[in-house]
């Protein structure tokens, strides 16, 4: 009870400062606003025919996944800026365990990418992307999923950084390559075989495909869209959940001891 | 009782370093005590901080902390101990309030919930408390980035001690701080000892900071080279002289040989006391001075001479 509390309080301060920050608010409405109307409305407009599948609803599918993954992982990295900041002192000193500060930390910045992607729907349902209850009551436990996911890889990744520099230079690195390797707003249906080997271990690539398989569920574009069922996207994601928060709170735990 | 801090023969050395940041450092302080440790940037002072606040892993010798081993009993250690950090370490981005509560709750004293109001009426009772004990008032419900250096260094020592810390740490508590601020925080550190028993454990740059303490230890690369109370550090290193002049300048020192003190001329007079006072010597002295006075050594004079005589 005593270690919830404290878990409470980390992932209460991570979405009281988004709440906080003009700058991100902003950006989580204009974000979604370029993406699902422009990008989204225009690659409908010139591939949608070609492609055979509602690209708004694919596009709008990928930014979701994208969004509620990577700003969980890179939430996560922040710890290295509370470091830095000195504030990580504060909660390192405490009587809290380590263990609690990390899931609080992942518990934080899910309900931070939670509220992130609240625009992402009601843009996309504006524009008509054919959103039912159920859909989207389908699709919260699809995004706590997607940000526990998100939350273990960045833990992991914030065992390989050694500065805040590192942590913005990761973004190109990681994040990017698997905006294309994951589909985000590209079918990767068909792939060279080394790329289509990358692509399998892109933890985004398995968010982004489970939230296709709830948006183009019972629709006759379901096959050319979605890559895997939604069983096997699970059972990945659950694996590699389990592997990198292991590894990673192993690691996080070691590295801040044994300097 | 134990020792509030116990240290003994403590070595670290960092993964990467070629040599020990800390190499074979022992001390102890008592219950209560007011103790310095001093030493120049580099010497291993936020090291041995650092270890003794669990926050870093040593590589041999042992540390307890009221009684608590760092490595094994790290999270009652954590609980005993309240920091100030060398840095600030308060969030930015919230209030006053919202620090200490975020604190609060990380040390178990109260349940968390998200706003002030809804937090338990012993807690705000205290909150009220002690923003009027340290001059914050309603200043404690504004974001810390509004806060002067002074006001955000005792919100710190407030938050510090919610959870009564039996060891409070200082890491160069004045760093960054005006004069006023400096004078002001000590003289609430001064009025604190007064009403807690708490053993006290700072790190400092300003020698005069450390004056007051019970004990002080000075470390240089990663070493103790001197420890004690002041005044003996102060007495084995730096001589106490009295300066004296007359008229008849020839008849003065004639005198001062006849009663065998040791003394140097320096436009003057420098007599070296070595345990004799002031007023012996000049009691001995029969001829009318144009000048005295007495010149005491500070922590100051015995911490550079010491350094110097490292550096040699």
């Amino acid at each position: 009870m005593l270690e919830l509390n404290a878990m409470a309080a980390i992932a209460g301060r991570d979405l009281l400062k988004f709440f906080r920050d003009p700058g991100r608010l902003v950006a989580a409405v204009v974000f979604p606003f370029t993406m699902i109307f422009l990008l989204g409305g225009t690659l409908q407009l010139n591939l949608g025919k070609s492609a055979g599948f509602n690209f708004i609803g694919f596009a709008f599918t990928g930014f979701l996944g994208m969004t509620l993954f990577q700003s969980t992982a890179q939430g996560l990295t922040s710890l290295m800026e509370d470091r830095h900041n000195d504030f990580a002192q504060e909660v390192f000193v405490s009587p809290v365990s380590r263990y609690s500060i990390v899931f609080g930390k992942i518990v934080g910045e899910t309900l931070v990418a939670l509220v992130q992607v609240i625009p992402f729907v009601l843009f996309a349902w504006m524009l008509r992307v054919p959103l039912t209850p159920a859909h989207v009551a389908l699709l919260v436990p699809v995004a706590l999923l997607s940000c526990f996911m998100g939350g273990a890889f960045g833990l992991l990744l914030l065992n390989t950084m050694s500065d805040t520099r590192a942590s913005n230079q990761i973004f190109n690195f990681v994040f990017l390559p698997q905006y294309f390797l994951a589909g985000m707003i590209s079918p990767i249906n068909v792939l060279p075989w080394y790329l289509a080997a990358l692509s399998l271990l892109s933890p985004m690539r398995y968010v982004i495909d489970l939230a296709r398989g709830v948006v183009f569920s019972g629709t006759p574009e379901y096959g050319r869209v979605v890559l895997l069922s939604p069983g096997i996207n699970i059972a990945v994601l659950a694996a590699m959940f389990v592997v990198f928060m292991v590894a990673g709170t192993t690691l996080f735990v070691r590295r801040e001891t044994s300097r | 009782m134990a020792p509030a801090i116990e240290v003994r023969n403590l070595v670290k050395r960092y993964r990467k370093g070629t040599v020990n940041a800390v190499d074979g450092v022992s001390f102890d302080v008592e219950q209560g005590q007011f103790f310095a440790l001093l030493g120049p940037n580099g010497a291993g002072k936020t090291t041995t901080i650092s270890i003794l606040t669990t926050t870093l892993g040593l590589t041999s010798g042992s540390v307890r902390i009221a009684g608590h081993d760092v490595v094994r009993e790290a999270s009652a250690v954590r609980r005993e101990v309240g920091i100030i950090f060398q840095s600030p370490s308060l969030d930015m981005n919230l209030t006053g309030e919202e620090n200490i509560r975020f604190h609060a709750v990380l040390y178990r004293l109260y349940p968390y919930r998200p706003l002030y109001r809804l937090m338990p009426a012993a807690y705000r009772r205290q909150i009220r408390e002690l923003a009027e004990v340290v001059g914050l008032g309603a200043e404690v419900f504004k974001p810390v980035r509004r806060l002067s250096g002074g006001m955000r260094r005792k919100l710190e020592i407030i938050r510090g001690l919610m959870h009564h810390p039996r060891v409070l740490f200082l890491d160069e508590p004045t760093s960054g701080l005006d004069t006023a601020s400096r004078r002001n925080l000590w003289q609430y550190i001064a009025g604190l000892r007064k009403q807690r028993d708490i053993t006290i454990c700072l790190t400092t740059h300003q020698m005069d900071e450390a004056e007051d303490a019970d004990s002080v230890c000075i470390i240089d690369h990663g070493r103790v080279v001197a420890i004690g109370a002041p005044h003996q550090v102060k007495s084995e290193l730096v001589h106490e002289t009295l300066h004296i002049d007359a008229a008849d300048r020839g008849a003065l020192r004639s005198r001062l040989h006849a009663l065998n003190v040791p003394f140097s001329e320096d436009g003057h007079f420098v007599v070296r006391l070595d345990g004799r006072t002031a007023y012996e010597v000049v009691h001995s002295i029969d001829q009318p001075l144009t000048m005295l006075r007495t010149e005491s050594a500070t922590l100051e004079d015995a911490y550079l001479r010491l350094l110097a005589a490292e550096d040699a």
